[in-house]
């Protein structure tokens, strides 16, 4: 037996970490576009911001797009929800909050990543730490997932903590692809250039895949390769095939476990479906920018539907 | 005069039930222990075992710290305050029992009926309702202080909802990771099985509307609670859902808290909530801590509340003073253990003795608590104690003096050292078809030199409490 209000926080838990991992590897992403030099780098930080889903709140505060600002933002701004620093802090309030449904392991890697991240971020950083810095967000959230699936239980708990982290790491994933739409090139002619070259293998660096790509894929960086590996490759730990395939599993324990069916069930095999018989050339066609939109838009109500049939709230 | 030592007898000889520890200790050099007490408070943060101080936003977690030195008590010391202990509590049950009931102590005169009235934690609800097995109290602190060899008394009954039980285990477990040989060397009795008693208990009182095994939860008011800590702990030892208000509902009769698949009932709350905030449609009626309509359902036999709403009056510092009274009317016996003497301020000849040694006394007030309105004669300036005579002379009745106790120290490691600091103890009993006295306690302890304020909120500091298994 599992209360709501403990499922809702194993959820919100995990959809944070995952968000403070992901955050660190945006700008990862951002860092290493601006290093290009071939344009004026602020383009590239606006489209880390656009894609980070908060730049509402980064234009209430700043004027310019600099590595100092989107960095500052993104990973130690407190008024920012989805910085590093915040998530981590909302993460552990909600791990507080169900501490007693956490294996010791668990709860004491999520608490030490909170006391030493808090500490890393502490201060404005300077630019050559940064690589360091980012390592060591990577670092404290791959130890989180490591003790979580060293130690856990595979109940119902777990359950609710996977689709916390797919849910998230979908709609991470997908905005990262985003990214791409808003970086528009200088003109036409710059399609297929270094440039446009760099910010594909950019945004694979960002979710991790520059290496598994050339695995799996001719080493030029195709835009349609691209979008595949990230969106239908069932293989590709970050790829929104691969989280709809885990939160369908996991929805799936539940509805056993439970011997009930909600809503969410089918949205899930409806978006499992579209993405196994869905080719590339379809999304290209009805547009990346339009799907990626419509692919967030369901993300965001099968999260709203898990929620409603577990009783979170 | 030197107050009496734990672990020091007359002239610096170690007192019996430390020459185990003492052995040990001899063949122990500073810095090693002064290395364990850091990876001690590392321990601690690590896992988060810390209570919260709130300030305007930001929340602050604050350790409470940990000595490395074992308070150690004999089993004979520890026999006779058992007994001691066990006594006190049956009659706290049964003067609740009596005052929501005939009263037939106010009758007989040994306690003052507008006492019981007037006290605010006197819940007029509970007139007339026997709770589940007929006990109030499932959880009592006592605070103990110690003067000399033989001298134990009571200085507060904790019978609402006594915290600090996390603690007595986390200590030991963080004594038995830090010093694994030791506890080879010295046997001491166990208190890890406190959270199963905890829970036996709990079920053993279930209310009589619940035909099968009961379903137990703990109550808490939520993770900016100072407690909280604890509240997780023991839900988590016991294995047990730890709830909040906003998951509970009524429902067909039932308390019931709210799951994934649905409303489950709950058959014993074991409430970290204070009574004011229990049922909003009985007392405060803005609480969001509990629940709406839990008070019905517990008058109606389908929930045991634990502790039962109204034990407030049992620990309450007016009624403290008659405890002797109330102990010997409802056992037949005298107590074993003892008062602090107290003056009732409300009584003529009281208030004179008070008014003339208002230098050497502790001045309380009646309902205070937390070291608020209350005058340390000894400590304060002849301004002060003349404006607290003003006070006093205004308002008898809301005061109680005792005498300043030299309370017994116990070693504590200091940079220089072991050094004698001041101590307290308080054990935890558990009460349902039968008493369990969990052997040991929580041992609360001043840092500063010569202070007797041992409370953690104002810098006092815990240690492991052993009693030996001799």
């Amino acid at each position: 037996m599992l209360l709501g209000r403990t499922a809702n926080g194993l959820f919100w838990m995990h959809r944070h970490i995952e968000r403070a991992e992901n955050m660190a590897r945006l700008v990862d992403a951002g860092q290493r576009m601006a290093l290009t030099k071939l344009s004026d780098s602020s383009d590239e930080w606006a489209s880390v911001v656009l894609s980070s889903g908060v730049s509402a709140t980064f234009k209430d505060k700043y004027d310019e797009y600099s590595a100092q600002t989107v960095s500052d933002f993104l990973l130690r701004d407190m008024d920012n929800p989805s910085s590093v620093i915040a998530s981590i802090e909302t993460a552990r309030h909600n791990a507080r909050m169900v501490r007693t449904a956490l294996s010791r392991e668990s709860w004491e890697s999520l608490n030490e990543a909170w006391m030493s991240l808090k500490r890393i971020l502490a201060n404005p950083i300077d630019e050559r730490d940064m690589p360091i810095i980012l390592d060591a967000i990577k670092r404290e959230t791959a130890l989180i997932r490591g003790a979580f699936h060293g130690t856990m239980l595979r109940n119902e708990n777990f359950d609710f903590a996977r689709i916390g982290t797919f849910i998230e790491r979908a709609d991470n994933t997908a905005r990262i692809l985003d990214v791409k739409y808003y970086l528009l090139l200088p003109s036409l002619s710059w399609v297929g250039s270094s440039l446009d070259n760099y910010q594909w293998e950019s945004i694979l660096r960002s979710v991790s895949a520059h290496r598994s790509y050339r695995w799996v894929y001719e080493p030029d960086y195709l835009p349609a390769n691209v979008a595949d590996f990230l969106i239908l490759n069932g293989r590709m730990p970050r790829s929104l095939t691969f989280c709809y395939r885990n939160i369908s599993e996991n929805l799936g324990y539940l509805a056993n476990d439970y011997g009930t069916r909600h809503t969410c069930h089918d949205t899930v095999e409806n978006t499992v479906k579209m993405l196994a018989f869905g080719s590339i050339k379809d999304v290209f066609d009805e547009g990346l920018h339009e799907f990626i939109v419509d692919f967030l838009h369901k993300n965001n109500k099968l999260g709203k539907e898990i929620a409603e049939a577990y009783q979170f709230y | 005069m030197s107050p009496f030592d734990e672990m020091l007898g007359p002239g610096k000889s170690v007192r019996e039930p430390y020459s185990g520890y003492n052995e040990w200790l001899e063949a122990q050099d500073n810095s090693r222990l002064e290395q364990k007490t850091r990876d001690a408070e590392q321990v601690f943060r690590k896992t988060g075992i810390t209570f919260a101080v709130y300030g305007e936003d930001e929340a602050v977690e604050r350790l409470i710290p940990f000595d490395v030195v074992p308070r150690i008590l004999s089993g004979r010391e520890w026999r006779k305050l058992a007994e001691g202990i066990e006594q006190r509590v049956m009659a706290i049950n049964a003067f609740l029992d009596d005052i929501y009931h005939r009263q037939e102590i106010v009758r007989a005169g040994r306690v003052p009926k507008e006492l019981i009235l007037k006290n605010s934690a006197f819940l007029p609800e509970m007139i007339g309702f026997r709770p589940p097995a007929g006990v109030y109290t499932h959880i009592i602190g006592v605070d103990i202080v110690r003067t000399g060899d033989d001298q134990f008394y009571v200085l507060e009954d904790n019978a609402r909802t006594p915290s600090g039980v996390s603690y007595m285990l986390e200590n030991r477990e963080t004594m038995l990771q830090l010093f694994p040989e030791l506890f080879r060397r010295v046997k001491i009795r166990p208190v890890e099985n406190y959270p199963r008693l905890l829970r036996r208990s709990l079920a053993a009182v279930k209310p009589p509307g619940c035909k099968d095994r009961p379903t137990v939860a703990v109550l808490t008011p939520g993770i900016y609670n100072s407690a909280y800590y604890e509240h997780a702990f023991l839900a988590d030892q016991m294995g047990v859902e730890l709830v909040q208000g906003s998951d509970l509902r009524i429902n067909d009769g039932k308390v019931t808290m709210r799951t994934t698949e649905g409303y489950r009932p709950i058959d014993v709350l074991y409430r970290r909530v204070d009574d004011s905030f229990l049922d909003p449609m009985t007392f405060r009626s803005d609480s969001t801590l509990g629940v709406a309509g839990i008070m019905d359902i517990y008058r109606s036999g389908n929930i045991t509340i634990a502790n039962a709403p109204g034990t407030g009056i049992s620990d309450d510092k007016a009624i403290y003073s008659y405890m002797p009274d109330i102990v010997e009317f409802y056992t037949g016996r005298k107590a074993i253990l003892k008062n602090v003497p107290t003056w009732r301020c409300s009584e003529p000849d009281s208030l004179k003795y008070v008014l003339e040694n208002l230098t050497e006394l502790v001045v309380k007030e009646v309902h205070g608590s937390g070291g608020y309105g209350m005058l340390v004669g000894p400590t304060s300036s002849k301004k002060e104690c003349a404006d607290f005579a003003a006070k006093l002379k205004a308002d008898p009745a809301n005061y109680i003096a005792q005498p300043t106790l030299s309370l017994s120290t116990c070693p504590i490691l200091t940079e220089a050292g072991l050094a004698p600091r001041h101590v307290d103890l308080r054990p935890y009993v558990l009460v349902s078809d039968r008493i369990e006295i969990v052997p040991g306690g929580l041992t609360r302890v001043a840092l500063k030199e010569g202070s007797l304020v041992v409370n953690s909120s104002q810098g006092g500091g815990t240690k492991d409490t052993w009693v030996l298994d001799d």
